[in-house]
């Protein structure tokens, strides 16, 4: 890689002067060490440091940089720069309310997310030591207590997008999955019961864009059926 | 103008693991909390450790927290305090099962146990071979943990402040803490927060150096706000240079890495670590692999066109081994470095990780400080745990696993010692007249100055400063001039001009104000660094090389003592080693090898 010029379009709302959101038209010059959109926005916001987003690991761990890339939600620190077509166009993840430039609120989506009691219930006296599980029955926890948070998945999700208050989304339903495969939980009852609904679980039409934006590589479409499954399995 | 008060019974500043260890010590005590943190707690840099917590759980060989404690010292050379050390290795086993039964995913042995694999510096039978004792989820410990904690969090209806910055500590004329001044993060809304007890657990500020695989919310902001509230600050000549940052990217590559058997080769392939740690190799205490690393490719032996990187090798390892223990390191190797670690060696070099230093606290969690003749005079109201606090368990070096250990054990005590210290009766006290006048003129000035200093360029001058002159190898004369020059950055770090004046989540302010706490950590460790004069641990100056009356360079006549910084006057002072355990006995100096 070479130094090079890389064009932007950028979204850019500031409730304290604009009225209306718009698109900004902005290059920047890029060093040979710059893979990654999100040491872009770096150099972006050197040059203009009223340019806002949220970032924080810089390594695909903490969920904090999510955006939509060129249409498609995604990390900007795992987005190779080099991988996208130009103008590299960055919106705000959809569907929620724009704070400012690329921050979006995400009460929404910690509110589904916190609706499925998302912690550990056993309600027996813990043990001394710890409590055994098999590594066979640890191994169903794979795939999904990975979850970063960061949403890009229910942000794609056409049902979150029209039921974000009723719609538990991909994420919060990874996260009960989560619970309900883990041997060492006690409270599967209670969980299916607080997702039998219309919406909270059953909104999910299989549309999959969760899978197809996941920066993790996880499943979230899977977890779901699974816990269909257990819902018919219960009834009979 | 009048400015919002929020009483709480207790208030916690930072939700990464020690914050949140803290938050359920008194969320489950019954306390009215606040936990702020500028980030959704999940987000933390905890999220981003890797390859585990120490305990002599012995679940896959026999294991003794007296041999850990025994490691750590040694890991420390010497500059640890031994009660503390003993203090958090006899409690490692109860935290480390309690976090089990939050839930945390961890992985498993055949017989149902939690997993524990090898890592550096921690061996059996006092200092014998390496033994395994890092308890482990996959690569993602830190994430598993934190995510557990959190989760554990809901569950104590803890209330949560999410994207609020904390800016300045409240003292009143006593000294009393009282709590800290705010600012909301969407609204640019400054508050005070009113407690009865204060805990920081703000983390680390390895964005102090260029390069660094800490994130960047790694701002010092605990540490900035008590240097202002005229606490020193100790030992913060000791940073942690990881061995095995990706080349370039800075990103950490887990020391679980080599625990389940891979090997550092130089650029002809040489396992050079057989070289300096013939017992230990690559599995030797971290200042010792990333000075040998610093060497080899000093002498040039290192890879690559500008041979200046090593090789992290694990091609030899069982690919389903890889992909079972270390997943989360094969998608870093394709991310950051281009490489498919199954198939090619990792470029890596030692890479800015861990303040051993910090906010001095006993091992209880209570802050202390030199007053009237008493070194360790409790501040009354205020506790620290995890990185930003210095108990001192990690002394001239820390061990890895035992981060995340410190935040579990100190965050906990921190918050038992809180709570005991409120059920004895401690009250809010009066808010001092002016107790948000230093933050509003803080605010102020960033809004209104002119023709100040940019605060991107200003970093990258700390940044490069504290790189070039307090690095891996330390020089005398480097050091002197490194003084003057991060002096001459304060300069400008106290005249920065931003041109985002909006009140909407104004990061340009964020990071203004989170620069002027980096400044005054770099400028601690810059001064702290020039006035040791011996190596100890990570702190290695060409000017105290190894001897046969100080091996090592190190010099326990003069220099077995805790360096303590005033920030009020730049000024240094030293408190003596704590060398007496709690009940067993003490681990005696010796020359430190692996």
């Amino acid at each position: 890689m070479s130094k090079r010029m890389v064009q932007f379009s950028i979204y850019r709302y500031d409730p304290d002067k604009d009225d209306a959101p718009y698109m900004q038209d902005i290059s920047v010059e890029l060093e040979p060490t710059d893979r990654k959109l999100l040491d872009a926005l770096t150099k972006l916001k050197a040059k203009d440091d009223a340019i806002s987003y949220r970032r924080s690991c810089r390594e695909g761990v903490c969920g904090s940089d999510a955006m939509n890339i060129n249409g498609k939600n995604g990390l900007a620190c795992l987005t190779d720069i080099d991988s996208l077509k130009q103008p590299i166009v960055l919106r705000p993840l959809p569907g929620l309310p724009v704070i400012r430039d690329l921050i979006v609120d995400m009460t929404q989506f910690f509110k589904q997310y916190h609706s499925i009691k998302p912690y550990l219930i056993n309600n027996d006296p813990p043990p001394e030591r710890e409590r055994l599980q098999s590594p066979e029955d640890r191994e169903e926890l794979n795939g999904l207590y990975e979850c970063i948070l960061c949403a890009c998945c229910s942000t794609s999700c056409p049902s979150f997008w029209w039921n974000p208050d009723k719609f538990v989304g991909p994420a919060g339903l990874l996260a009960a999955y989560r619970f309900l495969a883990d041997t060492r939980d006690q409270a599967t009852n209670e969980r299916l019961d607080n997702l039998e609904d219309p919406y909270r679980l059953f909104r999910c039409h299989s549309i999959m864009n969760c899978v197809d934006v996941c920066p993790k590589g996880l499943n979230p479409t899977k977890a779901i059926g699974k816990i269909k499954d257990m819902m018919v399995r219960r009834a009979v | 103008m009048s400015i919002p008060v929020l009483k709480f019974d207790a208030v916690i500043v930072g939700a990464g693991g020690a914050g949140l260890r803290s938050a359920i010590q008194l969320s489950e005590a019954g306390l009215k909390t606040a936990v702020l943190s500028k980030v959704f707690p999940t987000r933390s840099h905890t999220v981003a450790a890797q390859g585990g917590v120490a305990a002599s759980l012995g679940n896959s060989e026999e294991d003794h927290w007296t041999w850990h404690m025994y490691d750590t010292v040694k890991g420390s050379d010497w500059l640890g305090d031994q009660d503390a050390i003993e203090f958090m290795c006899k409690k490692a086993n109860e935290v480390v099962v309690e976090l089990e039964h939050y839930g945390m995913p961890f992985d498993r042995t055949d017989n149902g146990k939690i997993y524990q694999r090898p890592f550096g510096g921690h061996m059996s039978n006092f200092g014998e071979k390496p033994v395994r004792r890092s308890c482990a989820a996959a690569d993602r410990t830190g994430h598993a943990m934190l995510h557990a904690m959190y989760q554990r969090n809901v569950k104590a209806n803890t209330q949560f402040f999410v994207e609020w910055m904390a800016l300045d500590l409240i003292r009143d004329e006593e000294g009393h803490v009282l709590g800290v001044t705010a600012m909301e993060m969407e609204t640019g809304q400054i508050v005070i927060f009113h407690a009865r007890a204060t805990i920081f657990a703000t983390g680390g500020a390895g964005r102090i150096f260029y390069s660094s695989t800490n994130a960047f919310i790694n701002t010092g902001d605990g540490l900035g706000m008590a240097a202002r509230a005229g606490i020193p600050l100790e030992d913060m000549e000791f940073w942690q240079f990881h061995p095995t940052g990706v080349a370039g990217a800075g990103v950490l590559i887990t020391e679980g890495v080599r625990g389940e058997g891979g090997i550092l080769r130089n650029s002809s392939k040489e396992r050079f670590m057989e070289r300096y740690a013939p017992n230990a190799k690559d599995l030797a205490s971290r200042d010792v692999v990333s000075r040998a690393m610093a060497t080899e490719i000093k002498e040039g032996r290192g890879c690559g066109v500008n041979k200046d990187y090593v090789l992290l090798d694990i091609t030899h390892l069982d690919p389903a081994t890889i992909m079972k223990r270390l997943p989360g390191i094969h998608e870093i190797g394709l991310q950051f470095a281009g490489v498919d670690c199954l198939k090619e060696p990792l470029p890596v070099v030692p890479t800015c990780h861990y303040q051993m230093g910090g906010i001095p606290t006993h091992y209880s969690g209570r802050v202390v400080m030199p007053k009237d003749g008493d070194m360790n005079s409790v501040v009354p109201g205020f506790y620290a745990g995890g990185e930003c606090a210095c108990a001192s368990v990690h002394g001239a070096n820390r061990l890895g696993t035992n981060s995340l250990l410190d935040l579990l054990v100190f965050g906990k005590s921190a918050g038992d010692s809180a709570v005991e210290d409120l059920k004895a009766g401690r009250a809010h006290r009066e808010l001092p007249k002016d107790v948000a006048d230093r933050t509003l003129a803080r605010i102020s000035a960033l809004d209104n100055r002119k023709g100040g200093a940019n605060v991107h360029e200003t970093r990258l001058a700390m940044q490069r400063t504290m790189q070039d002159h307090a690095g891996v190898f330390r020089f005398g004369d480097m050091l002197k001039q490194g003084v003057a020059k991060i002096l001459e950055v304060e300069k400008a770090a106290r005249q920065l001009e931003i041109k985002d004046k909006s009140m909407a989540w104004n990061t340009a302010r964020t990071e203004a104000l989170e620069m002027e706490n980096l400044i005054e950590v770099a400028k601690a460790t810059m001064v702290s660094a020039e006035a040791r004069k011996e190596s100890r641990g990570a702190h290695v100056r060409d000017d105290a090389p190894d001897s046969a009356e100080f091996p090592n360079g190190r010099n326990d006549k003069e220099w077995l003592k805790h360096t303590l910084f005033s920030p009020v006057d730049n000024s240094i002072s030293y408190k003596p080693v704590n060398m007496q355990p709690l009940t067993v006995e003490a681990v005696a100096l010796k020359t430190r090898s692996y």
